[in-house]
């Protein structure tokens, strides 16, 4: 399986500051790869970058072939790579629906066309019912589906998630992570996650990379990161093996 | 066609607003020549109003030199019509990419250098007052003695010329009117209105789900500077005479946004209640004050902003919306 | 022209760019701090100037002299302004605040309208038509006086804001909001007194511009206009940079009012304005932005 995502030295400073220090790894088509590590190790500024957000210092981003390096977060958007936001941002005074229509409309010009796809996603995120509630009246596990849905709607080859799973309890959390695996599993959709909830990292991802001070410490299948020592040193302690 | 144009609007909302419209259309067999005036100010607001509205209510980008479209429309309109006789329907053709080609120059500084929010308005207002300064030096329009189009005497109504009983005047703005509700209801339901809309409630997650928020805010600053391009042809050719202090001067600008502000930002029929509201309130004070002689410059202006400082402490959604609701007319959530 | 008329002009310039400068100053506190968009100033600088207008025609007092209480008065009101109707909208969207201070600046310009009438008033001085001369250069008296007041009250406010405690907690509420909320300043408090000072700010400037200008009741808007390119140009968050914005402002009026037609001379404040939008927005002396 080739890679869909390639990140090669990929680096961020702020001024004298090094977020990410020359991170380098593979996300293959299909699989679900996890990153993880304390907070402050850079792992949205990893994300802003592969989204277009944020031009990286140094080093080069592959996406399906073709480099992604300096794209705008639109054009990276329009590449095929959807993403969400750590503290969710749905367009608040726009319904569910309109919400998701927006995401549709990237590769769609009729909006008929981009409303019955826009409720096909609504209906395997469990919000058909709420589809003309206006979001900022949505509770939170309902605002991160929202956000999910309208980055599906954008038809994207990668979806980057950054801790969608925060603030959710365990059914909840379960649900995401089933509704997860089926994207994958059925759509083919290969996602990258920002995840500290670990119940969620060990259900769903198939490699994990570990971060600690920008700098990538550990990467492998999770049976392996969980029991890496570097890793429970910084981040996992002794207690969540 | 027609299903795209009605889908989604509550019938109740149909009927009242075909009430209004009728209404409109009949008006002039019933009131008199000074309410028919009132009448075609409060739809030329409407007009204005609705045109700005496409840049802040849609788009988001808060405008406060707005009369800088105005002012180009008139002056382009009247300037070929004066010196080389050609017709204000041409005019308005003419004064279209002027208008667009500023809005887009102001777009650009503003876009390219993210100049937004407060920074965008006083951008927008720097160059009204240039355009305003500006003609008072352009020796080809005139500047400051004024430019005056010349009015036949026979009270013959020309449409061609824009030339005619103030009845002919208010059909064509009625009509103006109309034809701008009709293209900002066509727009909000396209693929542009919703793009518009995202970038207006959040230009990074809008930037996020694919869209070239640059693009779409210049298509919503030359659209909105094109179409209220027409509002100054009209002023031109009801008025006659253009002086460049009263056409691109910040109060202008200001009295272009009460409307909108007033009636409800964002909503399509906020900025036409707006006019109605607002300019039919002033007159009635300035009929009030005349009927008891007192002249007193400025209080009509003391006055909108009175009402334009209650709306935004007391009203923030502007008045329509809750009449809206308590009507139950509010279409789908938008 | 003879180099000296230009010389003179450009002084003169300066002295007023400085009476701009502390103008600007009290737009910059008030944005630097309290993050508002005072779109009023120009009209409160016109009520300062109205003020020191009636005041001295009423009792013959050198309009200088007239300067702290004339700045008192208008502290008074920025700082009700802002306990009353600004901070209760905090949380509302940004135009809203800015769109507020439209209405009221709607509505100052045409009360003043309304009371004094649309006649330009000045304030004559026994020293209004003399002239001093420092070397080969000549300027107006009035415009020395006014030049120096503005260097005197822009030292003070410096003062405060490097020295007082009031000042430091100012600048802390400046900087991180929350923090000083969690050192426990009462930041609603300090806001209010913030825009007193920056209203205080105006109401001097306004007392040293009847000197050099002709009272109308509609120059709001254009200081207003002119406050912000200032501001811009100097560099937000930057009070340094608003004296040197007003100096460079104030200078080129007059010299491009000596080139062109006078009337002409705002223009070139917005070329300026887009000048310094173009190729350094973050002003002369600002910081990049965030």
């Amino acid at each position: 399986m080739s890679a869909l995502l390639s990140l090669q030295g990929v680096g961020k400073r702020f001024r004298g500051l090094v977020a990410v220090d020359r991170v380098s790894f593979q996300v293959p088509e299909g699989a679900i790869f996890a990153v993880i590590g304390p907070n402050g190790a850079g792992k949205t500024t990893l994300f802003n970058m592969i989204a277009g957000a944020l031009e990286p210092s140094e080093g080069t981003i592959t996406f399906a072939g073709a480099a992604t390096t300096g794209l705008t977060a639109d054009a990276v958007c329009r590449r095929g790579i959807a993403r969400t936001f750590q503290i969710v941002r749905p367009f608040p005074a726009l319904s569910v629906e309109d919400n998701v229509i927006v995401g549709a409309l990237l590769h769609r010009h009729d909006v008929g066309a981009a409303r019955a796809h826009a409720r096909a996603l609504l209906q395997r995120l469990d919000l058909y019912d709420k589809r003309h509630r206006i979001a900022a009246t949505l509770t939170l596990p309902d605002r991160k589906r929202l956000e999910v849905a309208r980055a599906l709607a954008t038809g994207p080859r990668l979806l980057l998630l950054d801790e969608v799973m925060a603030g959710l309890r365990p059914t909840e959390t379960d649900r995401m992570v089933a509704i997860l695996r089926e994207l994958n599993r059925e759509g083919g959709l290969t996602i990258l996650l920002i995840e500290h909830v670990m119940r969620a990292v060990m259900a769903l991802a198939s490699r994990v990379l570990v971060l600690d001070h920008g700098v990538a410490i550990a990467e492998g299948a999770p049976e392996a990161i969980v029991r890496d020592p570097a890793v429970v040193q910084s981040y996992l302690g002794a207690e969540a093996v | 066609m027609i299903g795209r144009f009605t889908a989604g609007v509550a019938p109740r909302g149909a009927l009242l607003l075909a009430l209004l419209f009728a209404a409109l259309a009949a008006a002039p067999w019933f009131v008199n020549d000074y309410l028919l005036t009132v009448l075609i100010i409060i739809l030329y607001f409407a007009y204005a109003g609705q045109a700005w509205n496409i840049m802040m209510g849609f788009a988001g980008q808060l405008s406060l030199g707005h009369a800088l479209y105005v002012g180009l429309g008139s002056y382009v309109a009247a300037t070929l019509f004066v010196r080389y006789g050609v017709g204000p329907w041409f005019g308005f053709l003419a004064a279209i990419p002027v208008a667009a080609a500023c809005g887009g120059a102001i777009g650009y500084l503003a876009f390219r250098f993210g100049v937004a929010g407060v920074y965008f308005a006083i951008l927008t207002i720097a160059f009204a007052e240039f355009a305003r300064i500006g003609f008072d030096h352009f020796d080809f329009v005139n500047g400051t003695s004024g430019l005056f189009l010349p009015v036949s005497e026979h009270a013959r109504t020309d449409l061609w010329r824009l030339r005619g009983s103030p009845t002919m005047f208010y059909y064509v703005i009625l009509a103006a009117t109309v034809a701008a509700f009709a293209l900002c209801h066509l727009l909000m339901r396209s693929r542009i209105g919703y793009f518009w809309l995202a970038i207006r409630e959040d230009e990074e997650a809008a930037r996020a789900a694919g869209i070239d928020t640059f693009r779409y805010k210049m298509i919503a600053v030359m659209v909105s500077a094109a179409v209220t391009s027409f509002a100054g042809v009209f002023y031109a050719f009801f008025y006659n005479n253009l002086f460049p202090e009263q056409v691109f001067g910040i109060s202008r600008s200001i009295e272009i946004i009460l409307g909108p502000i007033i009636g409800g930002i964002g909503t399509l029929f906020g900025p036409i209640l707006g006019a109605f509201v607002i300019t039919g309130l002033a007159e009635t004070l300035t009929s009030l004050m005349s009927a008891y002689g007192i002249d007193l410059p400025g209080a009509k202006q003391v006055f909108d902003g009175v009402c334009l400082l209650i709306v935004i402490v007391a009203l923030p959604e502007g008045v329509w919306p809750p009449l809206a609701r308590r009507l139950g007319v509010m279409k789908e959530p938008k | 022209m003879p180099l000296d008329v230009y010389l003179n002009v450009a002084v003169g310039g300066v002295l007023t760019g400085l009476v701009y400068g502390l103008m600007a100053l009290g737009l910059s506190v008030i944005f630097g701090v309290v993050r508002v968009v005072n779109f009023a100033h120009g009209e409160m600088m016109t009520i300062a100037m109205y003020i020191a207008v009636v005041l001295f025609s009423a009792l013959h007092v050198d309009p200088l002299v007239l300067l702290v209480p004339i700045a008192a008065v208008l502290f008074a009101f920025g700082y009700v302004l802002q306990a009353a109707l600004i901070n209760p909208f905090v949380r509302r969207p940004e135009h809203t605040q800015f769109l507020l201070l439209v209405a009221l600046a709607l509505i100052i310009s045409n009360a003043l309208l309304i009371v004094f009438g649309p006649d330009a008033r000045a304030v004559q001085t026994s020293y209004a038509l003399d002239s001093m001369q420092f070397g080969p250069v000549i300027v107006d008296t009035a415009k020395v006086y006014a030049g120096a007041a503005a260097i005197i009250v822009t030292a003070a406010l410096f003062g405060f804001f490097r020295f007082t405690l009031v000042g430091k907690a100012i600048r802390a509420c400046a900087d991180n909001y929350t923090g000083a909320l969690v050192v426990g300043l009462d930041v609603k408090r300090l806001y209010a007194l913030t825009f007193g000072l920056g209203t205080a700010c105006v109401g001097a400037a306004g007392t040293m511009a009847v000197l050099i200008i002709d009272t109308t009741p509609m120059l709001g808007p254009g200081y207003t206009l002119l406050a912000f390119v200032i501001v811009i140009t100097g560099g937000l968050g930057s009070m340094p940079g608003a004296l040197v914005g007003g100096v460079l402002i104030g200078v080129t009026e007059a010299i491009a009012g000596l080139l062109f037609t006078p009337s002409a001379k705002s223009m070139f404040a917005f070329g300026i304005l887009v000048l310094v939008l173009l190729f350094r927005p973050q002003g002369l002396l600002g910081r990049r932005a965030a």
